[in-house]
């Protein structure tokens, strides 16, 4: 790869919480290590480019359910993904590329099939707030962030959970998200890799393929130990 | 009136004064919660007779409420209008009950309680400015908010005033059975890229926008041209106004346009509605100069990313320094993921203090927006600390969120 290339898909359908932030997060630590990279808003009204690294953000029920047909009709992200290229989905993206999930009606929605998860709505109240996630990817540990959904996902066998639930709801069963290879989905929405480099670095070095030099970090840091302690009380200190 | 609403009205005056004196609120919830208490019913009653304007949308109520009441004033009568912007029923109760019995008023709404409004007080004009992403963690989707508009909106008989650039106000606002459009501008267009009618995808071109199945910009009544500073609004009658306003901003002068078109439905011309309004100076402590600790500062309010891009259009070019405080309670809504969605990069080169309970989210914020800054948690100390970077005779600039921006309010006076 001469340029690493990170694409935000269909911001302006996908993006309610401030989930552009992801794509500039890993934009910007790629830059940092004089790696060339570019990042594309890829808006739905263009066809979906072919790159290293797709951002896929929340968005609401009518945008949703249009931004799955176009992916679905393009093909171009399922194409990508089988030739290698990274995806974090968050929020309303990740219930885009799982198997199915419920429109505004309830009316079952085919997804992109990228990975083995259903979701359907959550019959109690709406998971809202802080949530933590002790993450189950190497060298990732404690995830902290904000969700905000109205569904609950089960994973099928070939999806690993991202993580188990400290704090908060996920997918319901106690755990969040889903793995299947390079595509990684979460219910953590919004800019989750501000407050979560290792993953965004995780991220970084499947794109990539190779290991990356640390960064000066604090204020990520900081924000990371702020929020878990926020959640958990001192024992952040020690678990993250 | 009925007799168990003057009794209310009688308490909720007496509960006002007392929250005032004692320092508890601004005196107008808390009363407002008595009276409603005593008389489930008085909102009603209150709004029986009397000419009701309602301001809502998600950016501007306050200010735009406050130049709609300085123009209804020109006709003499003395307006009721809930100035501190506690805009929902226990707010409006105290409004109502502040003044004569048929003094008009003007109220400043919640956007999610607008339909509720709407049955209660049966308003005359409802002048709706925008719709967007707020508060995220507590509220409606905003979709859903502009379909409950256009729900309650089909069943009134009131005139709506509504701003023909914005997608969703267009479907919450054109079910009413009068309309008056007008062009008054949308700079944030992340919330209307689908349809709300079909769920299609919205295009704007040329100052117009259209959807394919037939949903798109009304033709008009009042359209504004922009040119620098200056906002020139265009009646269909051929008048034009060239909008002169004591407070800054372009999204100030369009919302005084819209303010204008509403003050002519109730009456009052235009040239006399702008004259007035451009007497307005400080809104609610609003754009106004504080003396924090001794230190001038203009105190600025952004709640969410379309307010953010007002206020950046406003601050770009300044060079002064300037203090951001966050903070992510209820009232704020608890989560700041939306710092994310606004485009901090036009700060530019300046002294920038990152500042406020969530000043940690903020600093990762403005570091990846590559901007130079400090962190001061404390908003008063982050005045002080700006203050030593600023030129003599220059004052630093604070843009907080709600409760931010009110803890700072409370504690500056007037400079
Ligand atoms: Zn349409």
């Amino acid at each position: 790869m001469t340029v690493l290339r990170i694409a935000v898909v269909y911001p302006d359908l996908l993006g309610t919480y401030g989930d552009g932030g992801n794509g500039l997060v890993l934009f910007r630590r790629a830059e940092r290590r004089g790696i060339a990279v570019e990042l594309i808003q890829a808006t739905s009204d263009a066809a979906l480019p072919a790159v290293d690294l797709y951002t896929l953000g929340g968005g609401e029920d009518g945008p949703q359910v249009l931004a799955t047909e176009r992916l679905g009709e393009a093909g171009t992200l399922a194409e990508a993904v089988a030739n290698g290229a990274v995806v974090l989905a968050v929020c309303a993206g990740y219930q885009i590329v799982g198997a199915r999930f419920p429109a505004a009606d309830g009316a079952p929605v085919d997804g992109l099939g990228l990975l083995d998860a259903i979701t359907e709505k959550s019959q109690g109240r709406r998971p809202v707030g802080e949530i933590v996630v002790e993450s189950e990817l190497e060298g990732v540990g404690m995830l902290t962030g904000f969700e905000n959904h109205g569904g609950l996902t089960t994973l099928g066998p070939s999806a690993s959970p991202l993580g188990r639930v400290c704090i908060g709801i996920g997918n319901g069963d106690g755990t969040d998200g889903a793995c299947s290879g390079r595509v990684v989905g979460t219910y953590l929405h919004g800019p989750v890799l501000a407050r979560n480099p290792a993953l965004a670095d995780l991220l970084l070095s499947w794109a990539t393929g190779r290991a990356l030099a640390p960064l000066d970090d604090h204020r990520e840091l900081d924000l990371h130990r702020e929020r878990l302690e926020a959640s958990l009380g001192r024992r952040g200190r020690r678990r993250g | 009136m009925r007799l168990r609403t003057r009794l209310a009205v009688e308490a909720t005056a007496a509960v006002n004064q007392l929250s005032r004196h004692i320092g508890t609120g601004s005196g107008t919830v808390a009363g407002g919660r008595v009276g409603l208490a005593i008389a489930p019913g008085a909102l009603a009653d209150l709004g029986r007779g009397r000419t009701v304007a309602v301001v809502s949308g998600t950016n501007g109520k306050t200010t735009t409420t406050r130049l709609l009441a300085a123009a209804l004033e020109t006709s003499g009568a003395s307006v009721v209008t809930n100035a501190t912007g506690s805009n929902m029923p226990a707010g409006h109760f105290s409004a109502l009950a502040s003044g004569p019995r048929e003094a008009p008023a003007v109220l400043e709404t919640d956007e999610g309680y607008l339909p509720a409004t709407l049955r209660e007080l049966s308003p005359r004009l409802a002048l709706l400015l925008n719709l967007s992403r707020d508060q995220l963690d507590r509220s409606n989707e905003v979709r859903m908010v502009a379909k409950r508009w256009r729900d309650a909106l089909a069943g009134s008989t009131c005139t709506v005033v509504a701003n023909a650039d914005d997608p969703l106000v267009v479907f919450g606002a054109r079910s009413a059975p009068s309309v008056l459009w007008v062009a008054a501008g949308v700079h944030w267009r992340a919330d209307a890229g689908g349809c709300p009618a079909c769920g299609g995808r919205i295009r704007f071109a040329q100052g117009t926008w259209s959807c394919s199945c037939g949903f798109a910009r009304p033709v008009p009544d009042v359209a504004l041209e922009e040119r620098g500073e200056e906002t020139t609004a265009m009646f269909a009658d051929g008048r034009r106004f060239t909008i002169h306003l004591a407070i800054p901003g372009g999204f100030n002068r369009r919302n005084a346009v819209m303010a204008a078109a509403a003050a002519e439905v109730l009456g009052v011309p235009a040239d006399r509605a702008l004259e007035a309004m451009g007497k307005v100076e400080g809104v609610a402590g609003r754009f106004s100069v504080h003396s924090v600790r001794g230190v001038p500062t203009r105190l600025l309010l952004a709640k969410n990313p379309a307010g953010w891009d007002e206020l950046l259009e406003l601050v770009a070019g300044d060079t002064g320094p300037i203090v951001i405080a966050i903070n992510a309670r209820v009232a704020d809504g608890r989560d700041p993921s939306w710092l994310w969605d606004v485009p901090f990069e036009r700060l530019g080169s300046r002294p920038i203090v990152a500042s406020g309970e969530r000043s940690a989210d903020l600093s990762v914020r403005l570091h990846y927006a590559g901007l130079e800054h400090r962190r001061v948690k404390d908003p008063l100390e982050a005045v002080l600390a700006a203050s030593r970077s600023a030129q003599p005779g220059v004052s630093v600039e604070f843009i907080g969120n709600y409760t931010a921006f009110h803890d700072l309010l409370a504690k500056s006076p007037l400079a």
